[in-house]
C-alpha cells in the first residue's frame, strides 16, 4: 500500500518548478485528449497555446482578459496566506459591476473625469460590503467562510439579473434585459487604439507591485504571514484570529469589487445578466499557479486568459467545445495540487500485511 | 536472572544526527531498569526502536533466546513488550472501558475483560470507574487507564517513558509501589527519565545516555545523584548567581480573578489572588492542566476577563488592556510553547523579534519594517545570550529547542523590563541551556526586574524563587516562603 509521509525539509527551488510542473502535466493531457478525439494535438496546442501570442489582437485581448483575474487573484491571496478562504470572489465582483456600473448610469449623460474614480470607490465599497457578510458570521458565529462566501455569489448574481432586469433597463432598449450603454465618461480609457486594451491592465500591473512591496515591508505583510503560520503567534503579536478574518476579506472584497467595475467600464460598456463569466472562480486556480506571489499572479493571470482566448480559437477553428477551457482549467488546478502535494510529502511503499 | 532482552550495538540516524550510536543495554527479568539522558540524548529513539516504530540502520536485538525484528508496534506487543507513553493516547469523549477495549486484540468479549480486570485492580491495586467518561479523569488515572490496557497484553517487558511528568507526589508514590510489585513478579521495566532522585529511589540500575551514546551502565545503588547527573550532563553544572532580596511594595496585585473557560475540557481560573513585590521572583507550581495556560493567557492579555476582575500592575488596572498596551508597560510575557506560539518555526529570527515588537515605533516608520533596525536588533540579542545559528536571517526552525528558547527569552529581557511573566522558561531544554536561563532570569530580577515564573517543575521553582504558590484545579494557593515549604506542603496543596 503506497503512504505518503512528510518530508523534514522542502526545496526552495520548488516555488518555481511546481508550476512548470503542471503547466507541463496538463499539457501532455490535453496532447493525449486531442489524440483520442481524433484531432491532431500538435495543430490544436498551436493554435490554443501559441497562435494568440503571434497578433496584436491577440495579445490585446490576453491583457483584457488577464486584467480581472490578477487583480481578484491578488486581493484572496492575502487570504489564503493568512489562511481565510474566501471563495465567493465572483459574487463580490459581481456586485463590484453592479454598484460601479449603477452609479456610472446615475450620473448619464452628465460627463467629468471624476465619474470614474467615483465609481471605483462605489464598486469597491459593494464588493466590501458582499465580504463583510461572510466575515461577520465567519467571526461572530464561527460559520465556515467557504460555504458563506460561495452561496453569497449566487445571491449577487440573482441580484445583479433583477437589477438589469427591472430598475437599470435601457428605457430605450426595447425591453432587452440590458442597462444603457456607458457614455464616455464612464468609459475606460483605451491603451492601444483600435483594441479593447484598457487602462485596467496598468491598474493591475500597479497593483501587484504595491502588493508586493506591502507582503514584503510593511507590518500588514507581516501579520498576513504570522497568520497563516500560526493563529496563536498572531494573537501574541497583538492581533486577535477575527482581525485577520476581516482583513482578507475586506482586501478580497475590494480587489473584487474594483475588478468588476473595470470590466464593466472597460470591454463590457454597459450591465447585463451575463457579466459573472466565471472570473473569481478561475482567479483562485490563478492565485495559487502564482504561488500567492504576486508577480507570479501577474504571470499566471496570463497564462490563464490565455486558455479563454485559446478555447475560443479552438472552437471557430477545429470545431471543438468550448469546455476545452474548463478542461485545460481544471487538470491545471489538478496538476498544481498534486504537484505541490509531491513536494511537501514523498510516497514509500508498504507491503500490506 | 537471566536476560530477556539484549540490545547489542544498535545504532539510527536521521539524515545528519546521530541519534543512537552504538548502543548496547541488557534487561534482566524483575528488573527495573533506568534509562536516563538530558532531551535529545536518544531515550526516545532508542524506546521507538525496542516498540517497533523505527528500524535501527545497525545492530541487533534478542527478547528471550531469540532474535527479535519488530516491524511495528504491533509486533513488539505479541511479543510481549508494552509501551506507556508519555503523552496518552486515549479517546477523551469515550468511557475507560471503551478505551480498554479498542486495545484489545481479537474478539475478547466483554464479561471476560471485565473479570480480568476485577483481577488487575486487586492485585495491583489499580482501581478506576471504568465507567467514566476519560475527558473527566485526572492526569493520574488516565495514566492508570494506559497501565490497565497495557497490563491486559500479558507483556513481559513495559517500558515507561516519564511516567511521572503529569502526576502529583503521592500519585508518584503509588506508581512506585505499583512498579515494585510487577518487579516482585518478574516483569521487567525499562523506566525512562531525567529525575535523579526518583531513579535513585525506584531503580536497579542505571543506564546513561549522552549525544546518542551510553556513557555508563552501573548499579543505582552504587552510585550519587550528583554523580548521575555529572554523567548526564557531561561537564559540571554552573554554579547560579545569588538571589537577592526584594524590595518592599507591590509590582503586580491580582485581586480575585474568575475566568469561566469556554472549552468545557478546559481549566476554569477561581478567585486567584495574590501580590508579587519589586524584585522578586514569584513562583507558580503546580500539574499541568491545572489553570496555568489560563492564568498566563490572562496576565497577557490573550484573553479577556469580564467586568470586575483586576489586575493591578504598579497600582494601575491593566485588565482591559490588550498585550500590546502591557508590553508597553514595559511588562514581558514568555509563554510555554515555542512552536507556534512565543516564536514561528518558518520564519526569521528578525521576524521572530518584530513578533512581541509590533507596538515599538523605533522598528516602523508608517507601518514600514526598519529592517536595518530590526537585524541589529536580533544580532544583539543572539550575541548576548550566545544563540548558536548563522545569523539574523536564519529560520527558527532551524535551530535547536535550547538555543531557540534562548532566543525568545533574551528577545524580551534584554528589554530590561520592569515585569516578566514566563510559563515553563526551560521546558525541553538541555541542561546547559537551562542554567543559562536560570542565570539570566536571576540577573535581571537583581537589577530591579520583577518576575513571575509557571512552572511543573518545582525543582526549577525551589531554586530561582523567593515565594512559590501551588494552582491546582483553577484555584491558587497562599503563598510560601521558598526555605519553608515542604514536599508534604506541595503534595497537599496539588492534591486540593
Amino acid at each position: 500500500m503506497f503512504t505518503l509521509q512528510k518530508k523534514d525539509t522542502i526545496d526552495q527551488s520548488s516555488l518555481y518548478t511546481v508550476p512548470l510542473i503542471a503547466i507541463g502535466c496538463s499539457l501532455i493531457f490535453v496532447f493525449i485528449l486531442f489524440l483520442l478525439i481524433g484531432k491532431n494535438p500538435f495543430l490544436a496546442i498551436f493554435i490554443i497555446f501559441i497562435e494568440p501570442l503571434l497578433s496584436v489582437f491577440g495579445l490585446s485581448e490576453l491583457i483584457v482578459k488577464a486584467t480581472p483575474l490578477i487583480i481578484i487573484a491578488l486581493g484572496l491571496s492575502i487570504g489564503f496566506r493568512a489562511g481565510v478562504w474566501n471563495i465567493g470572489a465572483e459574487g463580490q465582483f459581481t456586485i463590484g459591476a453592479l454598484f460601479g456600473g449603477a452609479a456610472i448610469l446615475a450620473f448619464y449623460p452628465t460627463s467629468g473625469i471624476w465619474i470614474l474614480p467615483l465609481s471605483f470607490f462605489i464598486a469597491i465599497g459593494g464588493g466590501i460590503l458582499w465580504g463583510m457578510i461572510p466575515a461577520f458570521f465567519k467571526a461572530r458565529f464561527n460559520t465556515n467562510e467557504i460555504l458563506v462566501s460561495l452561496m453569497l455569489t449566487y445571491v449577487a448574481i440573482l441580484f445583479l439579473s433583477g437589477m438589469v432586469y427591472g430598475p437599470l433597463k435601457n428605457p430605450e432598449g426595447f425591453n432587452f434585459p440590458e442597462s444603457r450603454l456607458f457614455h464616455d465618461s464612464g468609459t475606460l480609457p483605451i491603451i492601444f487604439p483600435g483594441t479593447r486594451a484598457h487602462i485596467g491592465f496598468l491598474i493591475a500591473l500597479f497593483l501587484a507591485g504595491l502588493m508586493h512591496y506591502l507582503l514584503k515591508r510593511h507590518k500588514f505583510g507581516f501579520h498576513v504571514k504570522v497568520s497563516g503560520e500560526s493563529t496563536r503567534a498572531l494573537v501574541f503579536s497583538g492581533r486577535t484570529a477575527n482581525y485577520m478574518v476581516y482583513l482578507s476579506f475586506i482586501i478580497s472584497g475590494a480587489f473584487a469589487g474594483l475588478a468588476g467595475v473595470i470590466e464593466v467600464s472597460g470591454p463590457v460598456g454597459q450591465l447585463v445578466p451575463a457579466i459573472p463569466v466565471g472570473y473569481g472562480f478561475t482567479a483562485i486556480i490563478v492565485a495559487f499557479l502564482g504561488r500567492l506571489n504576486p508577480f507570479g499572479i501577474f504571470f499566471a493571470g496570463l497564462l490563464l486568459a490565455l486558455t479563454y482566448i485559446g478555447g475560443e480559437a479552438a472552437q471557430i477553428r477545429l470545431g471543438l467545445p468550448n469546455a476545452i477551457t474548463g478542461v485545460f482549467q481544471g487538470v491545471l488546478l489538478f496538476s498544481l495540487l498534486a504537484a505541490e502535494a509531491f513536494t511537501k510529502y514523498e510516497v514509500s511503499l508498504k507491503k500490506m500485511r | 536472572m537471566q536476560n530477556i532482552l539484549e540490545i547489542d550495538g544498535v545504532s539510527k540516524s536521521f539524515s545528519h544526527i546521530q541519534a543512537n550510536n552504538d548502543i548496547s543495554l541488557y534487561l534482566r527479568q524483575g528488573q527495573i531498569h533506568a534509562l536516563l539522558g538530558e532531551n535529545g540524548a536518544g531515550k526516545s529513539t532508542l524506546v521507538k526502536i525496542i516498540y517497533g516504530i523505527v528500524k535501527p540502520d545497525h545492530g541487533s536485538m534478542i527478547l528471550n533466546g531469540k532474535r527479535y525484528e519488530p516491524d511495528t508496534p504491533e509486533a513488539a506487543r505479541n511479543e510481549g513488550i508494552g509501551m506507556v507513553f508519555q503523552h496518552f493516547s486515549l479517546f477523551e469523549s469515550l468511557s475507560v472501558l471503551d478505551n480498554i477495549m479498542l486495545g484489545q486484540k481479537g474478539n475478547l468479549k466483554k464479561d471476560s475483560i471485565l473479570e480480568r480486570l476485577d483481577y488487575l485492580q486487586n492485585e495491583y491495586d489499580l482501581h478506576i470507574d471504568v465507567n467514566k467518561t476519560v475527558a473527566i479523569l485526572s492526569a493520574g488515572e488516565k495514566q492508570k487507564v494506559e497501565i490497565i490496557r497495557c497490563l491486559l497484553q500479558d507483556p513481559k517487558i513495559m517500558i515507561l517513558d516519564e511516567p511521572t511528568s503529569v502526576l502529583n507526589p503521592s500519585e508518584v508514590e503509588k506508581l512506585f509501589n505499583f512498579l515494585r510489585k510487577l518487579s516482585e513478579q518478574g516483569m521487567a521495566v525499562l523506566y525512562i527519565s531525567h529525575k535523579l532522585h526518583e531513579i535513585k529511589e525506584l531503580c536497579d540500575t542505571s543506564t546513561i545516555l549522552r549525544n546518542g551514546k551510553v556513557v555508563k551502565s552501573c548499579d543505582t545503588a552504587g552510585i550519587t545523584i550528583n554523580e548521575l547527573a555529572q554523567l548526564m550532563v557531561g561537564k559540571a553544572i554552573d554554579n547560579k548567581i545569588k538571589l537577592s532580596e526584594p524590595k518592599q511594595g507591590h509590582v503586580l496585585d491580582i485581586k480575585n480573578i474568575s475566568y469561566t473557560n469556554p472549552d468545557i475540557y478546559g481549566t476554569s481560573l477561581k478567585e486567584i489572588k495574590f501580590s508579587v513585590n519589586f524584585g522578586e521572583i514569584f513562583g507558580i507550581g503546580g500539574i499541568s492542566g491545572n489553570g496555568q495556560t489560563e492564568l498566563m493567557k490572562v496576565l497577557s492579555g490573550e484573553v479577556g476577563l469580564t467586568d470586575g476582575n483586576q489586575i493591578l500592575y504598579q497600582n494601575e488596572d491593566i485588565s482591559s488592556l490588550d498585550i500590546n498596551e502591557r508590553r508597553r508597560r514595559e511588562i514581558v510575557f514568555i509563554p510555554e510553547d515555542r512552536l507556534g506560539h512565543s516564536a514561528v518555526s518558518s520564519l526569521s529570527l528578525t521576524e521572530n523579534l518584530l513578533l512581541t515588537n509590533l507596538w515599538d515605533h523605533n522598528f516602523f516608520s508608517n507601518g514600514v519594517i526598519d529592517t536595518n533596525y530590526a537585524d541589529d536588533k536580533t544580532c544583539e540579542v543572539i550575541k548576548k545570550f550566545n544563540v548558536q545559528c548563522n545569523d539574523a536571517g536564519s529560520l527558527a526552525s532551524s535551530l535547536s529547542g535550547g538555543n531557540l528558547q534562548k532566543f525568545v527569552v533574551g528577545r524580551e529581557i534584554i528589554k530590561m523590563p520592569k515585569l516578566v511573566v514566563c510559563e515553563q522558561p526551560t521546558w525541553g531544554v538541555d541542561v546547559g541551556s537551562a542554567s543559562l536561563i536560570h542565570n539570566f532570569l536571576i540577573e535581571i530580577s537583581n537589577s530591579g526586574s520583577t518576575i513571575l515564573v509557571i512552572s511543573q517543575d518545582m525543582d526549577e521553582l525551589r531554586s530561582i524563587c523567593h515565594r512559590i504558590a501551588i494552582i491546582s484545579n483553577g484555584v491558587m494557593s497562599k503563598p510560601y516562603d521558598v526555605n519553608m515549604i515542604t514536599p508534604e506542603d506541595i503534595a497537599i496543596e496539588m492534591a486540593k
